[in-house]
């Protein structure tokens, strides 16, 4: 992918054709890039458009007109769609990027200045939901309780899932199971939230408590656990489970001692991932745990409060400026708390991954 | 586990007896979880089934073609048409925008991107994935809806002779058109997470053999990447489906919603199934609720069988296993 500085025609004259095509120097994309954002904006301004986001589209859309045209005036059709395909590719990755950045630098810049040691250490109680004050120490702590329950209910039952999926699944049985563990993936959480409802608050006739939502919660995190488990337990080398029988090991023993202490890394990383997940489901938690404002410890009784709750409490509720500050504050706790799960997930995942049999 | 003395048969006999008797232990409880799985499945579709039962016999509408919601009215009429529609056409949108952004995406990172930056961005679309749905629907209300202004009147304006973006009221844009914006970019990581597996997977022959041949890099991906990966394209997008339809903090905080069923997808109002029990729950009686719970049987059907067919698309292709994101 050199420059190529064509021959003039004249230099050679016995040779009619030329081996190598025209080629745009490398330079030539941001080069257009550049121009064609300088075009769009210019185009933006002129126009008077508000959005800057019209702007960007303005742009990008010159750019991929402008570098296929001056392709294919250059180095001819073929490649021309090839670059094209390139500008292409390369919008898409900067749409994905411009949500996720705007979604949180904005989070951050509305939630900083909210957050601090009396918003994360008091609750609701006696704050007018009007006015300023208030926290969100009750929603943490549900939150906390609620994820903790879930989890302890659905580690196991996805881990032995998973067990059984891998180490002794076969025939119609697995085959289902596998089917409906991939499903229920995709079960909406609302659902989950109904289902909870109308078996333990209708049929067994329980109240609303933060143990009720964390049975949804634990609804929807198996299948995350199961999926995640059963893909590490894949991984272990066949030979450990070789060598442990060889020596007489029964297999329950063998999978308890050699395989699953060899993936417990990937497990409790898929546990994680699981945790983060649940942590911010809002719907089920809505119906089920329907929001205290006051701190509530007891996660078997009474109402309880929890943080995504707490936002769309804050506003569709309160629903002033007030109520929007706190629920930045919880919004930003809240990803705060998702995201470092999850890279301290994937850390675990990176430092004790299984190796592959070598 | 070193059983060597030869003189404790009757040691040995009964160790191979408890360890029989552990194995079958340790199975069935795997195979139990196994079943409560199972379980738990049939479990929601009865017990929703049930309470749809009672709300069902007590709809003085037909549930299928009413517009209204009230179903705690002293003669309850409700039926599910605003909502099936609002739903699929907001999944719609979001399909149509996501599917080739997160095609580009994944492709990206599995053939464009210099290595350096590939991973890393890999890891930055997962962390997409991880931002709770209530932050995209806080984020969705208070900072995309009134940046969605421009581009309304924008498309209503010049597109506006396409019924479909007919801007016939006025107010803030929380349409159906911005949920599908909305929903478009939380469903991306999906799509892109099991697109990117597979296009990893494509045998590297083939790649190898369309450049020999003297393709260029897009005729490559067209004619060895793109062939390759359309079963697993087509069971991401559907993914991607199951989760824009199941969506429900994210539309209720956005969409300002009515009962009216109508094609002009830039006016606000409509509804979605989900949207719809989140809203109305809180002030829901108990014939409200049951109703409610006839709405939510009726997408936990309809995410059933989308994500049921797609699983069934990519279980062809046995190594697409990167489908747990």
């Amino acid at each position: 992918m050199t420059t190529v500085t064509t021959v003039p025609e004249d230099a050679r004259p016995q040779i009619g054709q030329k081996l190598t095509a025209n080629r745009l120097p490398k330079w030539t994309p941001p080069v257009v890039a550049v121009a064609s954002i300088a075009v769009g904006c210019g185009i933006g301004a002129a126009a008077g458009l508000e959005s800057h986001l019209q702007w960007g589209l303005i742009s990008a859309l010159l750019f991929l007109l402008g570098s296929y045209l001056l392709s294919a005036q250059v180095e001819g059709r073929r490649q021309a769609k090839d670059r094209f395909a390139t500008s292409v590719v390369w919008v898409a990755f900067i749409l994905a990027v411009v949500p996720l950045a705007s979604l949180t630098v904005y989070t951050i810049q509305q939630g900083i200045g909210v957050v601090n040691g009396n918003f994360l250490s008091h609750s609701m109680k006696g704050v007018i939901q009007s006015g300023p004050g208030g926290g969100i120490y009750h929603a943490l702590l549900g939150t906390l309780q609620q994820v903790g329950l879930a989890t302890l209910m659905a580690a196991p039952v996805g881990l032995l899932t998973a067990v059984y999926l891998v180490e002794y699944g076969r025939g119609r049985l697995a085959k289902t199971v596998t089917f409906f563990v991939d499903v229920m993936t995709g079960v909406p959480s609302i659902v989950a939230g109904l289902f909870i409802l109308s078996l333990w608050n209708l049929a067994l006739g329980f109240n609303y408590s933060g143990f009720s939502g964390s049975l949804a919660l634990a609804i929807l995190m198996i299948p995350v656990v199961v999926r995640s488990t059963e893909e590490m337990l894949k991984l272990v080398p066949n030979e450990l489970r070789e060598a442990s029988y060889a020596l007489g090991v029964p297999k329950w023993k063998t999978i308890l001692r050699i395989v699953l202490p060899t993936a417990i890394g990937g497990i409790t990383t898929g546990v994680m991932l699981a945790v983060a997940r649940i942590t911010g489901e809002t719907a089920p938690v809505m119906m089920l745990v329907f929001g205290a404002d006051y701190i509530n410890s007891n996660p078997f009784d009474g109402p309880q409060q929890s943080l995504p709750m707490y936002i769309w409490q804050q506003y569709s509720v309160v629903n002033n400026d007030f109520g929007y500050a706190r629920a930045w504050g919880a919004a930003l706790v809240l990803i705060a708390f998702v995201m470092g799960l999850n890279l301290i997930a994937r850390g675990i995942a990176r430092w004790r991954s299984p190796k592959a049999g070598h | 586990m070193t059983s060597s003395s030869p003189a404790a048969p009757r040691g040995r006999e009964r160790r191979a007896r408890d360890s029989r008797v552990g194995d079958k232990i340790f199975m069935n409880l795997a195979r139990g979880a196994g079943i409560l799985l199972l379980v738990i499945m049939a479990a929601i579709a009865g017990f929703l089934a049930w309470r749809s039962g009672i709300a069902l016999s007590n709809n003085d509408g037909n549930f299928l073609t009413t517009f209204e919601w009230m179903p705690d009215a002293p003669k309850p009429v409700f039926g599910i048409a605003v909502l099936a529609f609002g739903t699929i056409v907001s999944a719609l949108i979001a399909m149509a925008i996501a599917v080739p952004v997160a095609i580009g995406i994944a492709l990206f990172i599995s053939h464009y991107a210099p290595r350096r930056i590939a991973q890393p961005f890999a890891y930055l679309v997962d962390l997409l994935a991880a931002v709770p749905s209530i932050v995209y629907g806080l984020w969705g209300a208070l900072f995309l809806v009134p940046h969605m202004d421009g581009l309304t009147s924008w498309l209503n304006q010049y597109l506006g002779w396409t019924y479909l973006f007919d801007q016939t009221t006025s107010g803030p844009p929380r349409n159906l058109f911005t949920v599908g914006i909305l929903l478009a970019i939380m469903i991306l990581p999906i799509i892109t997470a099991v697109s990117r597996e597979v296009f990893r997977q494509v045998p590297r022959m083939h790649e190898e053999a369309a450049l020999a041949l003297g393709a260029t890099r897009w005729e490559m991906i067209r004619t060895a990447v793109l062939p390759f990966g359309r079963p697993g394209i087509i069971s991401a997008s559907m993914l991607g489906l199951g989760r824009a339809l199941g969506e429900t903090i994210a539309v209720a905080v956005v969409l300002s919603a009515n009962s009216v069923l109508s094609l002009h997808i830039l006016d606000a109002g409509g509804g979605t199934f989900a949207q719809n029990i989140a809203l109305k729950f809180a002030e829901a009686g108990n014939n409200g609720r049951d109703a409610l719970m006839a709405s939510g049987l009726v997408l936990f059907v309809i995410t059933l069988l989308v994500n049921g067919a797609a699983r069934l698309i990519i279980a062809r292709r046995k190594e697409y296993s990167g489908a747990n994101a």
